[in-house]
């Protein structure tokens, strides 16, 4: 490659075309193949699902305020539960971090010009739409109560409410999903650049693998049985529904098997992202590289061999519910030797006090708050006890918000200079992210205990007795969502009033930092050649 | 197999004289490209067993729950169809490998010509297929509620019959989707858009021809044989 420089040497071009304003018009970006304009594009409907499933949360947060009916009835309720679940699960987290972040940053993080098929990526993008137009075409008919997971036989032969019309678009989204992650799989192995080995890629991209990998591999197996759901509800075909001898049980094996993989495309990511914050902003090589790495690879797997625990009241086996109690144990493994990896990381770092730092502190305090007590569920003498209360609602909470969603926003502080080519205020970002981190654990650590004193979970109404803490949980509710609003913004502040980034704000040392920011169309000038690590910071720090 | 192995080609194209087919702008070498294809392909192929991997775990299931049934219903399918169908979709994986082949060796009449052959063993498939379901849904074999077939001694024979259409139906739905895709690279032979260098979407659609195959290969003997 006689062409090629090195990474360091990759002249950054300055007042010239990037890739936001090489072409103008919306028809350019309908008709992009640039997997920078498909992520920002992702980006947009992702945060528009996330703001709608938001308001969805807070509404289930005011009606909980007193017992009986505050603003809903209870079908409303049912109704709008549902829907926030969907939302936030299908048409949110599963598509924004891959989508949004993974599209952004991968190509560049490899010195590509772009993913292995950029027509395919827009097709994803293009699915995407189509199956949240159809998910979404429930609020504008009959709605949703079946719960996000689709229960059968209420799914299949009772709810009144247009179950077909999702389930169809999260069919679609799925392949959407599906192709995304084929992409990524191809890009990452056949698109490296020069010198750039396995083991020199930034952690994010081994995340986004192993992301892709479940992506792949589990997301069949959901539209199938999907596909089954709409033909029992059509044409009562027997598979599920037990009055004609089909096996409900089935029909959750088959969605826990592609659901619990699920919980990892969304936590894996996260987790990819957190491994960048914490380097970069404690300015500090990696602790243990391969350790997280792999550990990444070894949640990708286990992840397959634990569906069952989301079953034990469902009538599986004492056998099949121990083995799989055993086996989710075996998760915690590779989980902590992240949490430990990352806190040894910061040790003697130099460590920056801004946006990105404080949410990576947040997460493992969050993350690691909502691992342990997904021990508790493991157990399965625990779990028959605590299933079905708000002790899960507030484990997978701080799963999927505390770590996926403040890992998100966490990742977009850290490369929206690079996306945007604007700065924001990190003394706001900061601001909100305290107010997001104080508001999330008054909502949710406040579950915990109403979960362990039995208040059931997708119950509009309850005793008396829980009052008080349903309304200490709304308030945080209401200091979360004020959070995340000024979230939004100190990032529509930066687009107009930010100022200018520079290509390499944070001192990384990764490849998507050495192009300019927003970088141009095809990322970098010449294909460049990697000569270091992702985390060889120099050993003196200069800020 | 010809001494010279496609990346052999690829690569000699990229030094120099120059490539009669377009390597898109993100790939550095032909050679990059033809992997990723390649590469693609087998990993959509991986998702279509996992998707109809499924439906062969409720078969087992339920095969093993209502035993009775599912040896009383498979009495109803016809072998002989089903074996001729059978030999349909082998042969057509042989012409289909046949005009991979000589797309590969820049043949393009003979690519068109097992290209025809392949569609119309497609078709035939199809057709028996046809006759075999208007037999079925006539004497009331339907899955699950609307099951009303005469005749039946065990409990849950619709049971049966939703995995035969189920796995049978969708296998289907591939058969036809194949058929297009078949007819579509038989479109882009016939305008010279192939050669010895760049055959990718032939043999793309020949991999995934030979899925379609092999999963019949499993439903034939699972539904019309095994007792």
């Amino acid at each position: 490659m006689s062409r090629a420089i090195t990474a360091d040497e990759v002249a950054i071009p300055t007042g010239g075309k990037n890739y936001l304003n090489a072409e103008k018009g919306i028809l350019s970006w309908l008709t992009t193949v640039d997997h920078k304009r498909i992520g920002m594009m992702y980006l947009a409907s992702t945060l528009t699902a996330f703001l709608l499933g938001g308001i969805f949360a807070l509404l289930l947060r005011i009606e909980l305020l007193h017992p009986g009916k505050d603003i809903m009835t209870a079908p409303q309720y049912n109704q709008a539960f549902t829907l926030h679940g969907a939302i936030m699960v299908f048409l949110f987290i599963i598509p924004s971090l891959p989508g949004a972040l993974g599209n952004f940053v991968l190509p560049i993080a490899i010195g590509a010009k772009d993913v292995a098929f950029p027509k395919l990526n827009l097709l994803s993008l293009y699915l995407y739409w189509i199956g949240a137009a159809f998910t979404l075409s429930s609020l504008l008919t009959t709605g949703l109560d079946t719960g996000w997971t689709f229960y059968i036989p209420y799914s299949a032969s009772v709810s009144q409410t247009s179950v077909i019309a999702v389930t169809f678009g999260v069919f679609i989204l799925g392949f959407s999903s599906i192709l995304t992650g084929l992409n990524f799989i191809v890009t990452i192995h056949k698109l490296r650049a020069p010198g750039l080995t396995w083991f020199r890629l930034p952690l994010m991209l081994w995340s986004v693998y192993a992301t892709a990998l479940i992506q792949v591999l589990a997301t069949p197996v959901l539209a199938i049985t999907l596909l089954l759901l709409i033909f029992e509800r059509l044409f009562h075909i027997g598979i599920f529904d037990p009055k004609l001898g089909g096996d409900p049980v089935l029909y959750q094996h088959f969605f826990w098997f592609y659901s619990h993989p699920a919980v990892y495309i969304m936590i894996l990511p996260g987790m990819g992202i957190v491994s960048e914050l914490i380097a970069v902003h404690s300015h500090r090589r990696i602790f243990g590289y391969k350790a997280i790495a792999f550990s990444s690879v070894a949640i990708a797997m286990v992840g397959f061999l634990v569906w069952g625990h989301h079953m034990f009241t469902s009538g599986q086996s004492e056998l099949a519910s121990t083995i799989f109690s055993f086996i989710t144990f075996f998760v915690t493994i590779p989980s902590g030797v992240k949490v430990f990896n990352w806190t040894s990381t910061m040790w003697k770092g130099s460590i920056a006090w801004n946006a990105p730092m404080l949410y990576a502190m947040s997460f493992l305090f969050l993350f690691t708050i909502g691992g342990l007590t997904g021990l508790f569920l493991g157990m399965i003498n625990v779990d028959l006890h605590l299933h079905d209360t708000y002790f899960v609602v507030s484990h997978f909470h701080y799963v999927m918000v505390g770590g996926t969603v403040v890992a998100f926003i966490g990742g977009l502080h850290h490369w929206w200079p690079k996306m945007t080519g604007k700065m924001y205020s990190d003394t706001a970002a900061k601001i909100a992210c305290a107010f997001i981190f104080v508001g999330f654990n008054m909502t949710f650590f406040t579950q915990f205990f109403l979960g362990s004193a039995g208040m059931p979970r997708r119950y509009y109404t309850y005793l008396d007795q829980f009052q008080p803490l349903h309304a200490f949980s709304t308030y945080g509710s209401w200091v979360l969502g004020t959070g995340l609003l000024i979230v939004l913004g100190t990032f529509i502040h930066s687009l107009f009033r930010g100022e200018k980034a520079p290509a390499n704000p944070w001192g990384a040392r990764s490849l998507e930092w050495m192009t300019s920011s927003p970088p141009p169309t095809e990322n970098f000038h010449r294909t460049p050649v990697v000569t270091h690590g992702p985390y060889d910071f120099p050993t003196t720090v200069d800020r | 197999m010809s001494a010279v192995t496609p990346s052999d080609v690829a690569e000699s194209a990229d030094k120099g004289d120059s490539p009669d087919f377009h390597v898109a702008h993100h790939f550095d070498t032909a050679d990059t490209q033809f992997d990723s294809n390649r590469m693609g392909i087998w990993l959509f192929l991986v998702t279509e067993v996992l998707f109809f991997g499924g439906l062969f775990c409720a078969f087992f299931v339920f095969r093993s729950w209502y035993f009775d049934s599912f040896v009383e219903g498979h009495h109803y399918l016809d072998k002989q169809m089903g074996a001729i169908n059978t030999v349909f979709l082998i042969t057509s994986s042989l012409t289909m490998a046949l005009g991979v082949r000589s797309a590969q060796q820049a043949k393009k009449g003979a690519t068109s010509l097992y290209l025809i052959v392949t569609v119309l063993f497609a078709c035939g498939f199809l057709v028996i297929k046809y006759i075999e379901y208007a037999h079925k849904i006539h004497t009331g074999l339907l899955p699950g509620a609307a099951f009303h077939g005469q005749g039946f001694h065990t409990s849950h024979p619709g049971t049966f019959f939703a995995c035969y259409f189920m796995m049978t139906g969708l296998h289907g739905l591939h058969v036809l989707i194949g058929i297009g895709l078949i007819l579509w690279i038989l479109f882009r032979n016939m305008r010279g858009e192939f050669s010895g260098r760049y055959y990718a979407p032939v043999e793309g659609v020949g991999l995934y021809w030979h899925l379609v195959d092999l999963i019949w290969i499993y439903l034939f003997p699972l539904l019309y044989l095994v007792g």
